[in-house]
């Protein structure tokens, strides 16, 4: 039989089947973070049960630390408290723990394949949607609730119903200025946001096989705003040549026969998706969110639609102060946050230096920027960006998940615009009251340069 | 984790669609190192002002609407994965979510917590939400041996995983069974190695 990319990996990692019931899937990497590990590991003790693989668990403290004075101890009693117990927990439980101050601290999906933990074939969860980042290696990434958490630390297994299959095809080229930030808001916009509910998705085409996998990764972080519990994208050379002499990589002899392994995982020529979408990369260009969900997405030169009659439609636009069928070309915008697991990486950094130099931010504009994690923080330096950054009036943070959720201080103040690279629009995500709009890292820059939300292309071309 | 069998009581109405986790329990609260009390928070943003006064549009803080059932408009629980979404729901009382569809993540994390969330087609949303708008003293019935929920000379059944309803009606949880299978999960590691 024909077998997809994802069928590969799943079948690969069942250990069980429940009759009439779920499968026992195996995971091999689990990531955990301070925010959903704590009740997990309550668990474990209360019922007097040991952690069975402790050595196939990672932590990092990230959605809920300062991104400022990171060596003083945290200010907010809760977050101390929170991220001191992730580090007591890691200690008992004899889990690694990259946590405030270590050089590998960082967003937990912009750390792991940094450091080569993630690697094409594998099952890895974390207690976090936006898992499916990893999908970008080949690999099946998802997330998980803290129940599930704590079934992992039990058992390294999870009980699982095998997820329908989709596909989605963009070929063709992509205009200039256009990201893949925006080939995946493109996506949902005509998909909708619960499209993939049920299903794993697999990215498919040429834009995706000519992405680097900084892009990749931005696309399958997003998976999850299409209801889709996981995207992947098979795996190449650009995968390989990005994972090879990675930290935790595998070595000399070991990693070519991984290679020689991973060159099998792509999906067969004929294997049938449940259901599959083709898109073409020439009909997509800069996006724009106008709503409070990542579907709710346009075109930078287009126009909210005007036909839409329903209470939760109506109800988005009141609170984003916005009017049926109007454009969002020349709207003032006060605040840019560049950073979150979508868009901290470095190439995303290197795109908005590269737009900004030798511009200034406009002086109503807050401007953001937030790395990934210490070694993007230490690329940025190491590159030169700082200055960059600086001297366009640009902060530069430490880092960690910040704004794109506000659980820190890093909050967009009530009823105030904020164009970000990251994945979540909803009401009050990045504070009580704030308006998000999502849009890549080279729209975000151009929004801070110009103090308004501005149509990259004309720039450009 | 509480057994789910049967069920009757009035519901609360909230039909509006793609209810993401974030407006159940903001971010700003997750910071707790337990799941107790989270259902103070519960739609935090929806349900108080910034002076924290109840706002008196919303759906829980009108006195006509009781009862452990919520029905909300489609995709409900899309977003964030936290489990404190289901944490906050079950400890400010509701014991069944009815939608014409739910967010995958939200409702294994629902069923994790003894919180049954039902699937309905449109229409019987749209008359499950008007008979309680209109009566809120409405009876609703649900029966999970059965699969079904009803309410006045309505009926409609719903589905559920086999192994997962067996668990609701008796209480049980993932873990127990998983580790039930540690010798299989061993030889499966032994095997791949």
């Amino acid at each position: 039989m024909k077998k997809t990319l994802f069928d590969k990996v799943w079948d690969s990692h069942v250990v069980d089947t429940v009759p009439n019931g779920p499968q026992i899937l195996y995971i091999d990497k689990h990531l955990i973070h301070e925010v959903t590990s704590p009740q997990a590991f309550n668990e474990l003790e209360q019922r007097n049960i040991p952690l069975f693989r402790p050595d196939q668990v990672v932590a990092t403290a990230d959605h809920n630390v300062p991104t400022e004075n990171q060596h003083l101890p945290i200010a907010d009693a809760l977050s101390k408290n929170q991220v001191e117990q992730l580090t007591k927990n890691c200690e008992k439980h004899g889990v690694t723990l990259y946590g405030l101050g270590h050089k590998y601290q960082g967003i937990v999906h912009v750390m792991a394949p940094e450091l080569g933990i993630t690697q094409p074939g594998m099952t890895m969860v974390c207690g976090d949607s936006h898992t499916s980042t990893h999908g970008a290696f080949g690999t099946i990434a998802f997330g998980i609730g803290t129940s599930q958490v704590a079934q992992v630390f039990a058992s390294q297994c999870l009980l699982l119903q095998k997820p329908k299959s989709l596909r989605v095809n963009v070929n063709g080229k992509l205009a200039k200025g256009v990201l893949p930030k925006d080939v995946i808001l493109y996506i949902i916009s005509k998909i909708g946001t619960n499209a993939g509910t049920g299903y794993f998705c697999e990215y498919a085409g040429n834009v995706f096989e000519e992405m680097s996998m900084e892009g990749r990764m931005t696309v399958c972080n997003m998976s999850i705003e299409m209801g889709a519990r996981g995207g992947m994208i098979a795996p190449d050379e650009t995968t390989f040549e990005y994972v090879k002499g990675k930290e935790f990589a595998p070595k000399g002899e070991e990693f070519d026969k991984k290679v020689a392994y991973w060159k099998t995982l792509p999906t067969d020529e004929g294997a049938v998706f449940d259901k599959e979408y083709s898109f073409d990369a020439e009909d997509i260009a800069p996006m724009v969110t106008y709503g409070t969900n990542p579907g709710m997405g346009i075109k930078v030169s287009g126009h909210i639609p005007a036909d839409i009659k329903d209470a939760s439609f109506e109800k988005s636009l009141q609170y984003m102060g916005f009017e049926k069928g109007e454009s969002l070309l020349d709207k003032a915008v006060n605040y840019v946050f560049i950073g979150s697991c979508t868009n901290s990486r470095i190439e995303d950094f290197r795109i908005v230096a590269d737009y900004i130099k030798g511009k200034q931010k406009a002086e109503n504009v807050n401007a953001l920027i937030v790395p990934g994690s210490q070694q993007v923080a230490k690329q940025i330096r190491e590159e030169g960006l700082t200055e960059v950054f600086e001297a366009a009036g640009f902060k530069i943070r430490q880092p960690g998940c910040s704004a794109c959720l506000g659980m820190n201080e890093d909050k967009v103040p009530a009823g105030e615009y904020c164009v970000s690279t990251s994945n979540r629009n909803f009401e009050g995500r990045q504070g009580p009251g704030a308006r998000t709009i999502l849009a890549s890292p080279l729209m975000a820059a151009a929004t801070a340069v110009n103090g308004k939300i501005t149509d990259i292309t004309k720039q450009l071309n | 984790m509480e057994k789910f069998v049967k069920l009757t009581t009035t519901a609360i109405p909230l039909p509006i669609e793609n209810i993401d986790t974030d407006q159940i329990i903001p971010a700003r609260f997750l910071k707790a190192t337990n799941k107790i009390g989270f259902g103070d928070n519960l739609f935090r943003d929806w349900r108080y002002d910034k002076d924290n006064n109840p706002k008196e549009d919303f759906v829980l803080n009108n006195t006509t609407y009781t009862g452990s059932i919520l029905v909300a408009g489609d995709n409900f629980g899309c977003g964030s994965s936290r489990e404190h979404a289901a944490w906050a729901l079950t400890d400010y009382g509701f014991k069944v979510i009815v939608s014409s569809y739910f967010a995958d993540i939200f409702k294994g994390n629902a069923l994790n917590n003894g919180l049954l969330p039902i699937q309905v087609t449109p229409e019987f949303l749209h008359l499950i939400l008007d008979a309680v708008q209109a009566k809120p003293e409405t009876q609703v019935t649900v029966d999970l041996e059965k699969q079904t929920i009803s309410f006045n000379e309505a009926s409609e059944s719903f589905e559920i995983d086999a192994y997962k309803k067996m668990c609701m009606m008796n209480g049980y949880d993932d873990i127990d069974f998983l580790i039930s299978k540690k010798e299989q999960i061993e030889a499966f590691e032994a095997e791949k190695a």
